[in-house]
């Protein structure tokens, strides 16, 4: 479907990310890599405090800094280094190379000027065009987004509009200078299903028409299963596995992205068969674990998970996962550190308990 | 158990504009089941669950619970009265505890408004209401910014449960947690309901999980029911075009099977449900309206065993 041998629309290399807090700091991202090459969609999983939405936001410029910091690592666009620019040249990047969509589009938009006004200003900074050469190509894109009366929208206020053609609004305004790559984070988790079904599929549209690369940030399975080429699952700051939409979803390597898939309930189960939930919460990124992040949930844990960090290691063609039990298949040299059942040895000693 | 009777909510907007939240529903919930009721935002499901308990003031029809017609307008000694058999879960885990009270002030609170036992009973069955949740006692001292949403909402149910009640409308519970956590309150929920034999009212728009959880489903539009039956005959046989809409909406985490599905879209948006024109609510969107569809509102009818959908155009089902 894609060249695998072409420059990547995005290419994220090692990303690590902090935010300093009271007493210490808080790694955020610690280590992250990926790449979507252009037409691709990424899908980027994970729930809340997994860091996927920091990363994007790093990539962009667009966390505080202070109290964030880019540690390390580096991310290409389109073979171009944009961490760590100045703010002039990351404001000729945003908005022109790489569109964002947000998670609440009434938040995203200035709730004080026209809709078709705002889509205009991209233009007129970035394009250099005259107001009214900027206002027409707004409805243009207004109307290429599905926006009924599109002329007459335009010179709507964001009150005005419903939260599915306020996101429809902001997908024309991140389109309004072509960019190669759109990050969409959480873009239709606000939306009912009828609405993000179309949001959904005029996002599809325009890949297809524009052939841009998509980074789609969610935590819906569905969602990731409808658009993604490529998935890559987040926990604790990390990706825990990566691979194409196929591999994650029928071969999951895995303990988190197993315990994921079954904590939804399957077409034919009913409510006495309970649902298999993943106990316990995800690890405080403030003192992130020595080992696996997964490890206190994980009912496959060994001994080792606690103690030291698996590297991602291939399982498959293009298929990764970062779990001691794939390097135990893989690795003879590791051996001796592995002793099962840690899990059930490590409960009885201590028990849960809050944060 | 519960009977509703042509049910009506109205906000007054003032300027002569009303907005019927809920406009006519008829439904009853047998004791010991789970009803789920799905629609989209502006639906009306969740005004349909706060006037069950007494949240807001109906406008118009009645309320049977176990034959007993609930007021119109709650007194205090009402809320007391009934507060004891009908309880709420809420939706929002950090805006539904009082952030200032800690666990074990939160959890006597509905014993002491029952007036049930004394201090110290009161105190040992908030404890082992904690452990029922799977928390510890030793979280009774802690306040809620200490636990996590879904550590939340399990105090959330607690609260709703200690008093036993016989029903509870469960409004939108999982919708603000996270996937890994939603199964463990799912499961919570299905274990107390089968333990305390509870009939619940699981309000939610995640289609999937109301199959999995509910005996029955009810579909609202608009402040109307357009369909209800067995959960796995809405979910797998719809007959209203919503119904079909929203199915066929809802995506599966499934990648072969999204990819070759049809997603026929159904167009526009749900109408604002102020004047709403005559007619059925869902014509404006639905392709296969006809001109009937327009002037005249179509009213549930049995469209299969036990399932009643409301469309001129699904033939009734006939014996």
């Amino acid at each position: 479907m894609t060249d695998t041998t072409a420059i990547p629309a995005l290419e994220v290399k090692d990303l690590q990310v902090d935010f300093s807090a009271q007493g210490g700091k808080v790694q955020a991202v610690r280590g992250v890599s990926f790449s979507v090459q252009p037409g691709e969609t990424l899908g980027i999983v994970g729930e809340s405090g997994c860091g996927k939405s920091v990363t994007m936001m790093s990539l962009m410029g667009l966390i505080p800094m202070p109290p964030g910091r880019i540690v390390g690592g580096s991310a290409k666009l389109s073979g171009r280094e944009i961490l760590h620019l100045p703010v002039a040249e990351l404001n000729k990047i945003r908005g022109v190379d790489i569109g964002m969509v947000f998670q609440d589009p009434m938040s995203a938009l200035n709730p004080t000027m026209k809709i078709g006004e705002q889509i205009a200003e991209t233009l007129m900074v970035h394009k250099g065009m005259s107001k009214s050469a900027a206002l027409k190509r707004a409805v243009e894109l207004l109307d290429r987004t599905k926006i009924p009366e599109a002329q007459k929208r335009a010179k709507q206020y964001p009150f005005e509009f419903s939260g599915g053609m306020l996101q429809r609004a902001v997908i024309a305004m991140s389109l309004a200078c072509n960019p190669s790559v759109l990050i969409a984070d959480e873009p239709t988790t606000a939306l009912d299903v009828t609405i993000q079904n179309q949001v959904l599929e005029l996002m599809r549209d325009i890949q297809k028409e524009e052939g841009m690369a998509i980074v789609l940030i969610t935590h819906d399975l569905g969602v990731v299963a409808r658009m993604a080429d490529k998935v890559a699952v987040m926990y604790a700051g990390q990706i825990v596995e990566s691979g194409s939409a196929e591999d994650i979803f029928y071969r999951s390597a895995h303990p988190y992205t197993l315990g994921l898939k079954e904590a939804m309930p399957a077409p034919n189960m009913h409510v006495d068969e309970r649902l298999v939930a993943i106990a316990g919460s995800p690890p405080d990124l403030f003192s992130p674990p020595l080992g696996c992040g997964y490890c206190s949930r994980c009912e496959t844990a060994m001994s080792i998970c606690n103690r030291q960090l698996p590297e991602l290691i291939a399982v498959g063609d293009a298929h990764q996962s970062r779990c001691w039990h794939q390097h135990q298949m893989m690795d003879a040299s590791v051996e001796g550190l592995f002793q099962p059942n840690y899990r059930t040895d490590r409960e009885s000693s201590s028990s849960e308990s809050a944060q | 158990m519960i009977e509703i009777k042509n049910l009506q909510k109205r906000f007054d907007l003032g300027k002569g504009q009303l907005l019927h939240a809920v406009d006519g529903v008829d439904l009853s919930i047998e004791e010991n089941s789970i009803v789920g009721l799905v629609g989209e935002s502006g639906s009306g499901k969740s005004t349909l669950g706060k006037v069950l308990v007494g949240l807001h003031q109906k406008s118009g029809g009645d309320i049977y619970y176990s034959g007993e017609r609930l007021p119109d307008r709650y007194c205090s000694a009402d809320y007391r009265r009934l507060g004891k058999d009908i309880q709420m879960i809420f939706q929002d885990p950090y805006a539904s505890l009082n952030p200032r009270m800690t666990i074990e002030e939160i959890l006597v609170e509905p014993l002491k408004l029952q007036k049930w036992g004394n201090e110290s009973s009161r105190r040992e069955k908030a404890a082992a209401w904690l452990e029922r949740v799977n928390l510890q006692t030793s979280h009774l001292g802690r306040y809620p910014h200490e636990f996590s949403g879904g550590q939340r909402q399990r105090i959330g149910i607690a609260r709703a449960l200690i008093t036993e009640p016989k029903f509870v409308v469960c409004d939108e519970p999982i919708s603000a947690l996270d996937v890994s956590v939603q199964a463990q309150v799912i499961n919570l929920l299905g274990e107390l309901q089968e333990t305390m034999g509870l009939t619940l009212l699981f309000i939610a728009h995640d289609l999937s999980m109301v199959r999995y959880i509910s005996d029955v489903m009810v579909v609202m539009y608009l402040g109307a029911v357009v369909e209800k039956g067995p959960a796995d005959q809405v979910f797998f046989n719809p007959q209203h075009p919503y119904t079909q809409a929203l199915t066929k909406s809802n995506p599966l985490a499934d990648p072969k099977q999204e990819r070759h599905r049809q997603h026929d879209m159904i167009e526009g948006e749900v109408p604002s449900p102020v004047n709403l024109p005559p007619g059925c609510r869902f014509a404006g969107r639905c392709d296969r309206a006809v001109d009937r569809c327009r002037k005249e509102s179509p009213a549930l009818k049995l469209v299969a065993e036990n399932q009643w959908a409301a469309c001129h155009l699904v033939d009734e089902y006939s014996l």
